[in-house]
């Protein structure tokens, strides 16, 4: 990262979190709830959400739900049990491996073909939101939601999958700046310097995937949304012209990830274009 | 009249769009800040409605004259208050007022004159702008208030001076943005370089009434506090904490300020006028060619 960039980037650790805890008791208590639950994959970012809600609302009032699927890296599982055990919470094992290949079974028969990768990483993801969304009913809480917001803009997760959620603490942060939350309320070290992945086949990593890394990411994402520069201005700075119209290119394509359904306008008031209430009303 | 006055900042979380939970709130602090005995406690911008209003603005809104605004200024009777909400005029018109109550009347009713629509403001969209700004006296002296995004304007704590004011109330919303590497949001230190500097060019105290809680994930900061005419702040609530918290100030401050440093004494008016009798004139010629 150019040195400028990391001093842009970099936030006040204590402070931010202290807001972020803010965020989780506030939002949570007022609606009614008192507890939360969240998915634990082993990554950096699902260990973060898991370390803000802990010191937001108490051990007790938190639940890790680790999903793996039969090709999950055990390195992933046994991370995921670090911040289980560094945490003290209590957490629930819930094998997918049973509803996704009973699915594509049926499915690559009736379809007649194989389902690619990205079809079963879609399915992967959103099995995962449709457990946490039934315990959350079994267990009266909020599902916290485990998405930075590099990966957010990106469009790099599933639509009603991972990025399906109550509330999300971390969706304002860089990927840059979740390591550094991270390091400060002390996130493991094995999670910290491991290469990111979604871990939905084997060998799997995210900039593999995505084909640039997310230290180039944050760094063009952060001036062209955050900083408002142009595309031609963050080139003029020293970034590769293909990279930066790419990294734009999929913000754009993938900004319906980040909206709720479209409605066709018909009557005076419509949800979501004139009929206009914050989640927080009435409640 | 005594020099010194003793006054309360009511650092409250609003309950957004819930006005019965928030006049009780407010009739709490008022109560406390009684036995505590300040002359003045101020609460935020808003504080009786909440911020992101949208389309509840349509039904918290209250004419002066309703019983629940009545209610408060009858409670300004050992205690003057300062209080903020959506006021609907005789015309039907939305504004958001902060009104200055004492003695169990109404002194003064500030609305609104800056209403951000940028970012993730859109207050506009929902509220009509105030059209004055006006000093008022109390207790023999003066004082003006501006409500958050006024305050950003540079020509009214100019005009409020300029009428007199010596105090100026400043109710808040101020939502947190720009975390960086800093011990404060960007917006907090912003308010508070800009309090430090109008309260030395002004030579002015500066009652900032800033709200705590989130709406949304948006995140209200608190940070209220009193600014002396030396620019230094006599109280400071903290970020992110619902509280009431006591300064006292001295009007002998200010009489020190003004003639150590009298840059309101020397501010020239007539120039002012001239200059901007000019700009206004031309202006009229543009849109006259135009």
């Amino acid at each position: 990262m150019k040195p400028e960039m990391e001093q842009a980037l970099r936030v006040n650790a204590p402070f931010t979190t202290s807001v972020l805890e803010g965020f989780i008791r506030d939002e949570v208590r007022k609606v009614g709830f008192e507890r939360v639950l969240f998915g634990l994959s082993g990554g950096i970012d699902s260990a973060l959400s898991a370390y803000l809600a802990t010191r937001a609302l108490g051990k007790d009032a938190v639940h890790a739900v680790l999903m793996p699927y039969r090709t999950s890296s055990q390195s992933s599982l046994d991370d995921a049990m670090e911040v289980v055990t560094d945490l003290g919470i209590p957490y629930t094992v819930v094998d997918i491996s049973g509803p996704v290949d009973a699915y594509f079974e049926k499915m690559d028969k009736l379809l007649g073909e194989p389902a690619s990768n990205l079809r079963r990483g879609n399915r992967m993801a959103r099995e995962r939101m449709v457990t946490l969304y039934d315990l959350s009913a079994a267990n009266n809480s909020l599902v916290v939601g485990t998405s930075n917001k590099t990966e957010l803009l990106l469009g790099y997760g599933t639509q009603f999958g991972d990025m399906a959620s109550a509330l999300n603490p971390i969706g304002d942060l860089y990927k840059s700046q979740v390591r550094q939350i991270s390091r400060y309320v002390g996130v493991p070290s094995s999670i910290l310097d491991k290469a990111p992945s979604a871990d939905l086949w084997e060998d799997q990593t995210d900039e593999k995937e995505l084909g640039f890394s997310y230290d180039d990411a944050d760094e063009i994402l952060f001036q062209w949304v955050d900083l408002r520069l142009s595309e031609e201005e963050i080139v003029e700075r020293g970034y590769d012209a293909m990279l930066v119209r790419q990294i734009i290119r999929r913000v754009q394509r993938n900004h319906y990830k980040r909206r709720l359904p479209i409605i066709a306008k018909i009557s005076s008031r419509t949800i979501g274009i004139d009929f206009r209430y914050s989640r927080d009303w009435g409640v | 009249m005594p020099h010194v006055q003793n006054i309360a900042i009511a650092q409250i979380s609003p309950k957004l769009g819930d006005f019965d939970a928030n006049l009780a709130i407010h009739h709490q602090y008022i109560e406390r800040a009684r036995e505590q005995e300040a002359q003045v406690v101020v609460f935020p911008e808003l504080g009786l409605t909440g911020y992101l209003l949208q389309d509840l603005t349509f039904e918290v809104a209250r004419r002066l004259d309703h019983p629940d605004i009545v209610s408060l200024v009858e409670a300004s009777r050992d205690i003057d208050v300062v209080f903020s909400f959506i006021e609907e005029s005789d015309q039907h018109f939305i504004y958001i007022s902060s009104v200055y109550a004492s003695a169990g009347a109404i002194v003064h009713v500030h609305r609104k004159a800056y209403l951000p629509t940028y970012g993730l403001f859109d207050e506009k969209r929902y509220a009509k702008e105030g059209n004055q700004v006006e000093s008022f006296a109390v207790h023999g002296k003066k004082g003006g208030i501006l409500i958050c995004e006024d305050a950003w304007h540079v020509s009214m704590p100019y005009l409020l001076t300029m009428q007199g004011a010596t105090l100026l109330y400043i109710p808040a919303s101020s939502p947190g943005r720009n975390v960086m590497d800093e011990h404060d949001f960007g917006s907090h230190t912003f308010w508070r370089q800009l309090l430090q500097m109008y309260a030395q060019l002004f030579g002015v105290h500066i009652i900032f009434s800033n709200r705590v809680g989130y709406e949304d994930g948006v995140h209200f900061y608190g940070g209220s506090g009193i600014v002396g005419p030396d620019g230094h702040w006599i109280v400071q609530a903290g970020v992110g904490e619902e509280t009431l918290v006591f300064g006292a100030i001295d009007d002998r401050d200010v009489r020190r300020a003004r003639y150590t440093t009298p840059l309101l004494r020397d501010e020239r008016l007539e120039l002012m006028v001239r200059h901007l009798r000019r700009m206004e004139s031309a202006r009229t010629d543009n849109t006259r060619v135009e």
